[in-house]
């Protein structure tokens, strides 16, 4: 089969770049033969021995659609460019090979499964890139900035190198931005028993810190019993699922796991992120043997539907005009919180606009499977590739995009900057401070 | 060689169709207890809800998106299974053989039945050459499981309507399908034993782990 022509703008990586030049061809045979007999078993083979070639995977993939049909960035055609050659050459391939490997895996796909719901045979091609990923991982082939959100996790067990008195600094200090709207409100540290542990992810405390603060007013308006953790393992997010780095991954999740054990919780309530959950909900604990959390994970986008579904927090004044929010495809097509997302949109905002395609067929932000943490080298092809998605804000007409997710809320950014939509991006926890009505007895 | 093809060759055949499916089933199946999440992962019910949406037309979103490839998809692929097995000529030769009868297919029904597989073939044949995408990820085996499946249909066509060197063509016809059989379970025509099971993860991975649905 002939390799396929990708015309790509030279991007300099320079991790990327060293790891091409120290790899020798031992090495890569060794890891790919590794991973494909010892990790994916029967499941590669049955896809890649199932796969009929028939190309239906190509409608669903945002990349293929936002670059005018570019047969390069069809789903198919990266299975062909990374594992097929793999599993031809029986992982006789060169460094070169690995680097494009890298970027198709990386770069160049957000693993958001929309593609394997639209293969007749439900082939999961996401799945088939988190093998190459894990093998260019194994490789030492990652996106540099990637790749430091990793040695962040496995130094600090954060994503953005937070120290541990910086954490807690923030925290006492959100608490008290918090207290300019519930002067009562606290935000408890290490309370044993409390029934929920809330987490974040590294970039709260790093510079989103006022959602510290909505979260602290949220919960005491609320009357919830919870704390968070003043250790390490406040941190849910995991760069590592991403770049194929299992074991720091496992890492992680065994620890955010191990936090709300010792601090006996009932279940752990996580601020708006996708991958957060995938990581705590499915991928961390699969890979831990548990299968399933020892303590339950709800993600924010549920949590405040059973806030506002049981009137512990009523809404004071709903947002005006339109308003449209992204559907993250970790908790929509992945988790099935679509219905509980428009919801909560509904209670809280007067006009609602919905995006076409929604719920789990709406398309990715296109930061997310960690190609925005591949950092600003490759910005400018994913930008480019979230074309279709800024089409469909557009046709909304809101003001404004909710994005109960990190990765989207960078991601939506990038796209109204990009696409000149001038529009506002916010966490939903920002519509529910301007929305929600703070009881007299608790008011400043 | 006639005798030959139509006696031991057609015993030989289905031996391998039929042993080389099970012992592929079994070989996956056994390979994938060792992946400790699979079936761990798997639901029957979420897999049925998967298989019901999938072999249903225009019953998921996929479908719905490409009208004409899944009318010709479903024509094709039902006509592929049913002609053969309810097909006159061919019960005839197994009632005489080993006096096993069942309902048949009125003859003008299995001849349309024919030209709708050959034309489901051609659109799969043209869409390979066209469509950039599918070209992309074509090679000789994609033209050769086309040829496979398309010959035996084509060489039944022109046998039954004898045409032309009857002989020579019925001998090619039950020697096409036997070729077909054989190469079932080795070649990716197997998605006809696998796709269920693919079906069946990606559905109850969806639907039983992700609290989501796969259509």
């Amino acid at each position: 089969m002939k390799p396929t022509i990708a015309i790509r703008e030279p991007v300099v990586d320079d991790l990327m770049d060293q790891t091409e030049k120290s790899l020798t061809e031992d090495q890569i045979e060794k890891v790919i033969n590794e991973v494909i007999d010892q990790e994916t078993g029967v499941r590669l083979q049955t896809y890649v021995n199932t796969c009929i070639h028939c190309g239906l995977c190509s409608e669903a993939c945002h990349w293929f659609l936002s670059n005018d049909r570019d047969v390069s960035f069809a789903p198919v055609t990266k299975v062909k460019d990374t594992i097929w050659v793999m599993l031809e050459k029986k992982g006789k391939v060169d460094a070169a090979f690995i680097k494009r490997c890298s970027q198709i895996a990386h770069t160049e796909c957000n693993v958001c499964r929309r593609c394997g719901m639209y293969c007749p045979f439900g082939i999961d091609i996401a799945y088939m890139m988190l093998v190459v990923r894990r093998i260019c991982a194994k490789l030492e082939m990652v996106p540099l900035y990637l790749q430091d959100t990793v040695n962040s996790h496995a130094a600090t067990m954060n994503q953005m190198w937070v120290k541990p008195d910086e954490w807690i600094d923030t925290l006492q200090w959100q608490e008290e931005e918090g207290q300019g709207y519930v002067p009562s409100a606290r935000l408890p540290l290490e309370k044993e028993g409390a029934e929920i542990m809330y987490s974040v992810i590294g970039p709260e405390p790093k510079f989103l810190a006022q959602l510290l603060g909505n979260i602290t007013v949220i919960m005491n308006v609320a009357g919830c019993d919870w704390t968070m953790p003043a250790t390490a393992g406040w941190d849910n997010s995991n760069m590592a699922m991403y770049s194929g780095d299992f074991e720091v991954m496992a890492r992680v999740e065994r620890l955010h796991h191990e936090t709300a054990q010792r601090l006996k919780v009932k279940k752990i309530v996580m601020g708006e992120c996708g991958h957060a959950f995938r990581g705590g909900e499915y991928d961390g604990p699969t890979w831990l043997g548990w299968m399933s959390p020892p303590i339950p994970i709800v993600h924010a986008v549920a949590f405040y539907y059973d806030l506002l579904v049981s009137g512990r927090i009523k809404i004071a004044k709903k947002v005006e005009g339109p308003v449209t929010a992204q559907y993250p495809c970790n908790i929509i097509r992945n988790a099935g919180l679509g219905s509980k997302l428009r919801y909560i949109m509904n209670a809280v905002c007067e006009d609602f606009v919905d995006l076409v395609p929604n719920d789990r067929h709406a398309f990715c932000c296109n930061a997310g499977g960690d190609t925005i943490n591949c950092g600003p080298p490759w910005k400018k092809i994913r930008v480019q590739s979230a074309r279709l998605q800024s089409e469909n804000f557009k046709r909304t007409g809101a003001h404004t995009i909710v994005t109960p997710c990190h990765n989207c809320h960078s991601g939506v950014e990038d796209i109204v900057d990009g696409y000149k939509l001038g529009m506002h991006v916010k966490f939903f926890s920002e519509l529910l401070i301007e929305a929600m009505e703070i009881p007299e007895d608790l008011q400043a | 060689m006639y005798e030959f093809v139509s006696g031991p060759l057609v015993w030989i055949a289905f031996i391998i169709f039929i042993g080389g499916s099970l012992y592929k089933i079994y070989h996956m199946l056994s390979g994938a207890k060792k992946d400790m999440t699979l079936f761990r992962h798997m639901s029957l019910g979420h897999s049925a809800a998967s298989l019901i949406h999938w072999l249903i037309p225009f019953n998921n979103q996929s479908m719905r998106k490409r009208p004409i490839f899944t009318i010709v998809s479903f024509a094709f692929h039902i006509c592929l299974i049913f002609t053969p097995i309810f097909l006159l000529g061919h019960l005839i030769l197994l009632d005489e053989s080993l006096n096993i009868s069942w309902w048949s297919l009125p003859e003008g029904v299995a001849d349309w039945m024919t030209i709708i597989v050959i034309a489901g073939c051609i659109f799969y044949l043209v869409r390979r050459l066209t469509d950039p995408v599918v070209q992309n990820v074509t090679d000789g085996s994609d033209y050769l499981l086309l040829a496979i499946t398309a010959l035996p249909f084509i060489t039944g066509f022109i046998a039954y309507h004898q045409l032309f060197a009857y002989k020579t063509i019925l001998i090619l016809h039950i020697l096409t399908g036997e070729i077909m059989l054989i190469a079932i379970p080795f070649t990716r025509l197997s998605h006809m034993l696998f796709f269920v099971f693919t079906r069946a993860l990606f559905g109850s991975e969806q639907g039983y782990w992700k609290h989501s649905k796969d259509w």
